[in-house]
């Protein structure tokens, strides 16, 4: 469990709790796990990016690499999101900087509608599949004079097409029928163009999913005005943040919002729109729900789907029932009183 | 006037019509901006440029930009030529057309020169390929100033500057800075700051609190945004344009030449009309202005039978056109 605690899954998961937040909502799944007897021991590790950026991981603090190397033992964690900085030095954020070095390529999204959640927009029930290692986040700049800088956008064929099937295969999997490939094309049409004709070709090869293309502006306004019309949409790193910020407001929040980051050997599960929440930090407010969703889908990860069953349906339970809300949903309770329902509704049930 | 391609034709013909019928003094030049090759990069033809330059104002339809086929997109061509660096895009609900938000009121202001879209692209080897996001201090400043001076004349009180420097942190990081250093010269008018994501989540969840800002951001962010803002009114038939420079304004409908209706009489012109509207105000020609802006957007709420296809309604650009003439 990868939690500013990051909490790996212990011994065998680890947990690590991010800032703002992320330690309370983190608190909120380790009760429901120690109720529940899941059989998964955390272990523990506590990271903050409210520190200095770092050139390299072995310039961070010691937590930074006992996170990586409990990651690396675990393979499986759970994590709270990491605050960065707007500052100036131009190191990436320990966030990219552990994607990086596990080679965690992939990051979802789950942007579904919550029954008992009102919302503006209904039925909405899309997957954003992120590529998660290059693109606009690759951290490379240039600064020929004071005056001129030039960010380097990456785009290469393999992780596009690692990516690409990362996405379908996802889609197949979890009985999705289509994949929406975003990008800006028709401006960058080498780099992009590169992400778009890669995963068109290799859609080729899954003939039972129907594969089209949409560019990110026309993408985020069909988000706001037919999102019913997404299934599984896949994308390059930057258009990925931007459409699911706009997912989470479609559907009640980015406390509502389940994710991981997956590579080949590591998933770290982690809510999908990685929001630090600082400034409702130490408040007791934080919805939890996107954190319990996302240790849900890595029970499921995990093959424990008995118990991922039942807390995704007590969480809903009292979703639904609407009596215990946090403050972002409209309600007065806090994580922990939220947390408390569900427990009784496991109790219940 | 360029008329531009697919339906450019028909919604410039509404716009002629109800201009003729408001009778609002302008005689209309039309240019043919169909572009010819120099030196193998994509030019507009001279006629063209001289006709723009003599009238400092131009009214434009949608120009076709495929997917792919390897040429500088002739808006691209249009707003380099003319040096059009900032793009200011309004976006209001119309009152008495639903849609699921109700309270949109949101100007953005979009670098339009360099950012994303400098053109500027390697292939490293085969497979790799980098593009290259240009940030200048030079065209940073003079967007930002025009965002606090479009502020100042607008009477709003705050910019909001929409970046990414948390990942970018030496591109939008000099944007932001620029901005800030702006800011100085503008005491009356607040800066704020907000990460893209935050905008996004933010403008999705509830629009109403962006009407106190004139937004200002990178080139991709502002395409991006504008897009997601028309999506909440309606759809980019409704939202109109302007591209500004020192010398020359170009004002435009964001839509696309919609090939798919092109030449069926089924276009709608309101986003062409509504630009045109941004251009009398430019011109000082405010009481047209108010005019048809009023005849457009009583006719887009006075039913299904008076608006088109792609707001759900049944008319065709000819009966939307004769409706607005009719409430002139
Ligand atoms: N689990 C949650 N429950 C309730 N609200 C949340 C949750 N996660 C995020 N939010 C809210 O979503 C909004 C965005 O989160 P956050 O503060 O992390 O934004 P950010 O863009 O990551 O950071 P910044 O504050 O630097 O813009 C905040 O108002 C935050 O309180
Ligand atoms: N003014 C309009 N009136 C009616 N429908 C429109 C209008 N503009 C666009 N559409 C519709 O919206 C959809 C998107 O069309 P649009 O041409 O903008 O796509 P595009 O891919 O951006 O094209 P382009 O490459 O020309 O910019 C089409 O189905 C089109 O019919
Ligand atoms: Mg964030
Ligand atoms: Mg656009």
């Amino acid at each position: 469990l990868l939690s500013t605690h990051l909490s790996t899954i212990g011994k065998d998961t680890n947990i690590k709790k991010g800032d703002g937040i992320g330690a309370e909502i983190t608190d909120s799944v380790k009760t429901i796990f120690k109720a529940e007897n899941v059989p998964v021991q955390w272990e523990q590790v506590d990271v903050t990016g409210l520190v200095e950026p770092a050139n390299s991981l072995a310039e961070y603090p010691d937590a930074y690499q006992e996170a990586i190397r409990s990651l690396q033992r675990n393979k499986v964690g759970l994590k709270g999101i990491l605050y960065t900085p707007v500052d100036r030095t131009g190191h990436p954020s320990f966030n990219v900087a552990l994607r990086k070095e596990l080679d965690i390529f992939a990051s979802l999204a789950l942007i579904k509608n919550i029954p008992g959640v009102e919302t503006r927009l209904k039925d909405i029930d899309m997957v954003l599949v992120r590529e998660n290692t290059e693109g606009e986040y690759s951290g490379l700049e240039h600064r020929p004079t004071p005056d001129i800088v030039e960010s380097l956008k990456i785009i290469t064929s393999y992780n596009s097409e690692r990516i690409g099937r990362f996405a379908f295969d996802f889609a197949i999997t979890n009985n999705r029928k289509k994949v929406t490939v975003i990008h800006k094309a028709n401006i960058m049409k080498a780099s992009d163009g590169l992400f778009r004709a890669t995963i068109k070709k290799l859609g080729e090869q899954y003939p039972q999913i129907t594969v089209n293309d949409m560019i990110v502006d026309n993408a985020s306004m069909q988000a706001v005005s037919w999102p019913q019309q997404f299934d599984v949409l896949v994308t390059p790193n930057l258009y990925g943040t931007i459409l699911s910020n706009i997912g989470a407001g479609l559907i009640g929040g980015p406390g509502l919002v389940p994710g991981a980051s997956i590579g080949r050997e590591h998933a770290v599960f982690e809510p999908g729109c990685r929001h630090v929440g600082l400034d409702i930090k130490g408040r007791n407010s934080a919805n939890p729900t996107a954190m319990i969703l996302s240790a849900v889908m890595m029970l499921r990860h995990l093959g424990l789907d008995g118990y991922a069953d039942r807390i995704s349906k007590a969480t809903y339970d009292v979703i639904a029932e609407g009596k215990t809300r946090t403050p972002d949903l409209g309600g007065n309770n806090t994580t922990t009183e939220f947390t408390r329902a569900i427990l009784d509704q496991l109790e219940k049930a | 006037m360029i008329e531009g391609d697919g339906i450019g034709v028909e919604i410039s013909e509404a716009v002629k019509d109800i201009y003729k019928a408001a009778k609002v003094p302008i005689d209309w030049e039309l240019a043919d901006v169909t572009p010819i090759f120099v030196d193998g990069k994509t030019s507009i033809p001279p006629e063209a440029i001289e006709s723009i330059n003599k009238n400092k104002v131009a009214l434009k339809g949608p120009l076709a930009t495929p997917v792919g086929k390897g040429h500088v997109s002739l808006n691209l061509t249009l707003r380099r030529t003319f040096n059009l660096f900032a793009n200011v895009r309004p976006c209001k609900s119309v009152v008495g057309f639903q849609t699921p938000y109700e309270d949109v009121d949101t100007v953005l202001i979009r670098e339009n020169t360099e950012g994303e879209y400098s053109g500027i692209e390697h292939v490293v080897v085969p497979g790799v390929v980098q593009s290259i996001k240009l940030i200048t201090r030079a065209a940073s400043e003079r967007v930002a100033r025009y965002a606090f001076e479009y502020a100042r004349s607008i009477g709003k009180k705050k910019v909001l500057v929409v970046h990414k420097a948390t990942v970018m942190k030496y591109g939008d990081g000099l944007f932001l800075e620029s901005a800030q250093k702006i800011a100085k010269e503008f005491p009356d008018i607040e800066i704020h700051t907000e990460l893209i994501d935050r905008t996004c989540l933010n403008m999705v969840t509830n629009p109403a609190p962006y009407k106190e800002y004139v937004m200002v951001m990178p080139n991709l962010y502002g395409d991006i945004m504008s897009d997601l803002s028309s999506g909440l009114i309606g759809g980019l038939g409704l939202t109109p344009s302007g591209n500004m420079g020192d010398e020359v304004s170009i004002f435009e409908a964001v839509h696309g030449s919609a090939p798919d209706i092109a030449g069926k009489g089924l276009a709608n012109p309101t986003a062409l009309l509504l630009s045109s509207v941004m251009m009398l105000r430019h011109m000082g020609l405010n009481d047209e202005a108010a005019r048809i802006e009023k005849a457009v957007l009583d006719t887009i709420a006075s039913g299904k039978e008076n608006i088109t296809r792609d707001l759900k309604g049944t008319a065709s650009t000819k009966h939307f056109t004769e409706q607005v003439i009719s409430r002139l």
